[in-house]
């Protein structure tokens, strides 16, 4: 189970490397969601995916899954969130105010 | 803190109040105020030589500065430093009168600026041969380059002169640099100390060790650039931009010998090497006769002396390596002979300070007086001013080396010393010998030529009044003081030499050569003008018979290449090496600062896959355990599968729709693998979160515009994939590294705690939102804030957006 789930991650952090390398501002945004799905499976699995109850003590089980990365990877979604949403407006808003998508023509003076 | 501490601090404290002074007093030269410090230090310094005889016991006064790291400021009074002292002080006196009346237009200069640059050098010379810590020495050393830059750029609406001293402070500063990094390896090796005595003290151990070399290489280099060796001596003719007080004090007398002082300085511990005489003659001759020739082609007064200059202090470093040859012998008696050189080099320091002076004010009287410092320009100036001719000619033939002048005699001593290097029988000198006292006898030849010329193009010939912008006469009392008084002590030091010799020599060469005599026991410095017909007298009577030739054939020589322009050919290879080095930078900054986001995001990639991959391989931490892999049920391939598809898909579609649904779906899935590896807050987040982003993606969906299509150049298409790949590859690898680690290692969870506690300490039965709230509270604090700050970021983005044309 952990192998394929790594083989997972790894698979969504190739694709979202090379969405980041490309030119479209949108599909880079897409780059850094995928970005954060691989990095969250990968916190999930490397804690082990031992077989257990959900982490809710009214289970009465033997064994729970292990609950420390499941609130990490809470955590890192909201973040991820916020900072997707953020990006998203301000690729609207670039997009409103250079009326482009194209980070070739977004590009400061060769100068600078 | 000792009275002789205030010595070298003084000018600096008087730099302080100094503009007071100035902006007090304008009716009087500011010079004035400044005249008694120097001589009350040349005289204070004075008290200290050993009018008695019977050697000189050195004096140290220490005060600590930095004591944790062994830096103290610590005043070290021995022969050596002595007669730099009085150097300074002594000929700094004579330059500030000289000033007072060279830059006598008070209105027009800023003087204030002039006389705080010139105590600051003072002092910094000061603090350079009165220091015995390496790092207070060095300190002083940065501080003469820097005050030596402001004075060569004193007049700085002048590009050249901004030109000369920005090419002298990049070259002495480098100097310095590679000397500070000598100074640490000596540190190291004399075993944590920075106390050039202490280092003496132990130079038989020090010499064994293999970092001498390059510390002795390096300390050299700050040596050479500052005493404008060869080659690093292109800096110096473009330094005669200053004002001529300012090249007479500084490029004459006592700056360029710095690096001659840390030179006899660090003879005896550096001197115990074979590299050490071989570096020193060589690079001396080399410098000496490459200046004297160079000096013949200059029209310009002062580019004649600066190439002098430069040729001189060749011949006292030479002479300085041939002094070290003594160090290599045992038997007092034999080495009588080889101190000859020590005894050489040090009179002849004080002769080039004195004639060398007195030439630089009697050329700035010329120029002060005519306008012009083009020889091309000048002649028959000799019944015009007198007293300027009267002194030049002393000046020019003690440079010469001709008798009764104290030139001379320091000449004599260079043959002598020359002569007995090529007699040594240590280093070679046997077979390579023959090539000193050649070297030597050339460039006694040049020398004597480019006297005669500057002394017959000056004074000699027809006065023309037509080249001129203004009535010639001779210079006002004032200004002939200083360059009479140093005359006089060209005749003096010429006609009784020996007033020099216990006084000032002797003492001097014990602390370059220490250890040579038994305490008490000094060496015997007897100079004579006549020692009977020798080889030394024949090879001088050859220069001035070879000389004379050469000067009178000089018209013809003009029309060779080499003769033909002025700046020297060196000064290429730094200009170009100059406008490389921006050049050259500015193109590695332009190939790679694209202002491309992808090619920075490529930087990334490959630095993160290059050094990862490096590292699992080479420390050979891969490792992938197999273990527990069995009975995955067919739903979770199914999702996975489909998962996988969704993602491989991403690169390949072009249509904004079509992306944002392979993404939703990419993201429901991964909800949905949440709820298979049972983590149910997780997946509802998942669910939520990417609800609300598809919506919120649709919601400006309208407004965006259709994505740029990618590019379809194979190359940049598939190096993106390669170094993606490559990445993912290392993440792929590391996890599967860590899976093996974790199920190989016998490692319990924290989280039993969590399972344990949940209920009994905090009441709640979801074990992650107990975590959440209150185990790691803190985290979600700060978790909402970020959630705060992202929505007040939007908000300022759309509400408060700049039109354009305001600053920010």
């Amino acid at each position: 189970m952990e192998i394929l789930m790594i083989l997972t991650g790894g698979i969504i952090i190739t694709v979202a490397v090379y969405l980041l390398m490309t030119r479209s501002i949108l599909r880079v945004v897409f780059g850094i969601i995928m970005l954060s799905h691989g990095v969250h499976l990968l916190i999930l699995t490397l804690a082990g995916l031992e077989e257990g109850a959900p982490p809710l003590l009214t289970e009465n089980a033997d064994a729970y899954t292990d609950p420390l990365p499941q609130a990490l990877i809470l955590t890192a979604i909201v973040i991820s969130f916020g900072v997707t949403a953020f990006l998203l407006v301000l690729a609207y808003q670039t997009n409103k105010a250079h009326d482009s998508d194209d980070l070739e023509e977004l590009r400061g003076n060769a100068d600078e | 803190m000792s009275l002789f501490h205030f010595v070298v601090l003084a000018p600096f404290l008087m730099a302080v109040i100094l503009p007071f002074f100035y902006y007090k007093f304008r009716s009087i030269h500011t010079g004035w105020f400044l005249l008694p410090l120097p001589l009350v230090l040349f005289l204070y310094i004075a008290t200290y030589i050993p009018f008695g005889g019977g050697g000189m016991e050195p004096v140290i006064y220490s005060v600590p500065w930095v004591p944790s790291l062994g830096i103290d400021f610590t005043v070290y009074i021995d022969g050596l430093s002595l007669l730099f002292g009085l150097l300074i002080t002594g000929i700094g006196t004579l330059v500030v009168l000289y000033s007072i009346y060279y830059i006598a237009n008070k209105q027009d200069e800023p003087l204030q600026n002039f006389y705080v640059y010139l105590l600051m050098f003072m002092g910094a010379m000061l603090g350079v041969v009165f220091s015995d810590n390496l790092i207070v020495l060095y300190v002083f050393w940065e501080l003469t380059s820097l005050s030596s830059s402001l004075l060569i750029a004193y007049w700085f609406h002048k590009e050249k002169s901004r030109y000369g001293a920005q090419k002298s402070m990049l070259i002495t500063v480098s100097g310095g640099f590679a000397m500070l990094a000598g100074f640490a390896m000596l540190y190291v090796i004399a075993g944590s100390t920075f106390s050039i005595q202490e280092m003496i003290s132990q130079a038989g151990t020090m010499v064994q060790d293999p970092l001498i070399l390059p510390a002795m290489l390096l300390v050299l280099a700050g040596a050479f650039t500052k005493s404008a060796q060869f080659p690093f001596h292109i800096w110096l003719p473009d330094a005669m931009e200053a004002p001529t007080p300012v090249s007479a004090y500084l490029h004459s007398a006592t700056m360029v010998k710095a690096g001659i002082y840390l030179v006899a300085r660090t003879t005896p511990i550096f001197g115990l090497t074979q590299q050490w005489f071989w570096i020193l003659v060589i690079f001396g001759l080399v410098t000496l006769t490459w200046g004297s020739i160079s000096a013949v082609r200059q029209t310009d007064l002062k580019g004649i002396l600066a190439f002098s200059t430069v040729s001189q202090l060749g011949l006292i470093m030479s002479l300085l390596g041939m002094a070290s040859a003594a160090l290599h012998f045992e038997y007092v008696d034999q080495d009588t002979m080889y101190v000859t050189a020590a005894m050489a080099a040090v009179f002849h320091l004080i002769n080039h300070a004195t004639f060398k002076g007195s030439l630089f004010m009697a050329v700035g009287i010329i120029d002060h007086e005519t306008g012009t410092r083009d020889v091309r320009l000048l002649g028959g100036l000799m019944t015009i001013m007198p007293v300027t001719f009267t002194i030049s000619l002393i000046g020019l033939a003690a440079m010469a080396g001709l008798p009764p002048f104290n030139g001379f005699l320091s000449k004599e001593l260079f043959f002598t010393a020359s002569l007995n290097a090529a007699s040594f029988d240590i280093f070679n000198l046997q077979t390579l010998g023959f090539i000193i006292p050649v070297f030597a006898w050339i460039a006694s030849v040049f020398t004597f030529v480019y006297s005669m010329m500057m002394f017959l193009r000056t004074f000699t010939g027809a006065f023309k009044p037509d080249n001129y912008e203004k009535h010639v006469h001779e210079a006002p009392w004032g200004l002939l003081i200083s360059p009479i008084v140093l005359g006089s002590l060209v005749i003096l030091f010429g006609l009784f030499p020996n007033m020099l010799a216990y006084t000032i020599i002797e003492p001097a060469m014990q602390s370059i050569l220490p250890g040579l005599t038994s305490v008490g026991d000094q060496f015997y410095v007897n100079i004579y003008h006549w020692h009977g017909i020798n080889a030394e007298l024949l090879m001088t009577i050859g220069v001035v018979l070879f000389g004379l030739a050469v000067a009178l054939t000089l018209p013809k020589l003009y029309g060779a290449g080499f003769f033909q322009r002025e700046r020297d050919p060196l000064n290429a290879v730094y200009d170009t090496g100059l406008d490389q080095l921006v050049v050259q930078s500015q193109n590695i900054t332009k190939a790679q600062m694209t202002g491309r986001l992808r090619d920075y995001m490529l930087y990334m990639g490959v630095f993160i896959a290059g050094l990862g991959l490096f590292t699992l391989f080479r420390y050979d931490a891969l490792a992938i355990s197999l273990e527990g892999q069995g009975g995955i049920p067919i739903y979770v391939w199914l999702v996975t599968g489909v998962l996988l598809a969704c993602t491989l898909a991403l690169p390949f579609v072009s249509g904004r729709m079509t992306n944002l649904i392979l993404l939703g779906a990419v993201g429901f899935l991964i909800a949905l693998l949440f709820v298979i590896l049972r983590a149910p807050d997780l997946a509802l987040t998942q669910l939520l979160v990417e609800t609300v982003m598809v919506v919120l993606i649709l919601l400006s969906f309208r407004h965006l515009p259709e994505m740029t299509k990618e590019s379809k150049r194979l190359l940049s298409t598939s190096a993106k994939a390669v170094v993606s790949i490559a990445v993912g590859t290392f993440v792929t690898l590391t996890a599967l590294s860590v899976h093996a680690y974790r199920s190989g290692a016998d490692i319990t969870p924290i989280s039993d705690y969590f399972v344990e506690n949940s209920k009994t300490l905090a009441g709640g039965y979801n074990m992650v939102n107990v975590i959440l709230v209150d185990f790691r509270g803190l985290d979600t604090l700060l978790e909402v804030l970020v959630l705060g700050v992202a929505a007040l970021g939007i908000v300022t983005m759309i509400k408060l957006r700049m039109r354009g044309g305001e600053d920010v």
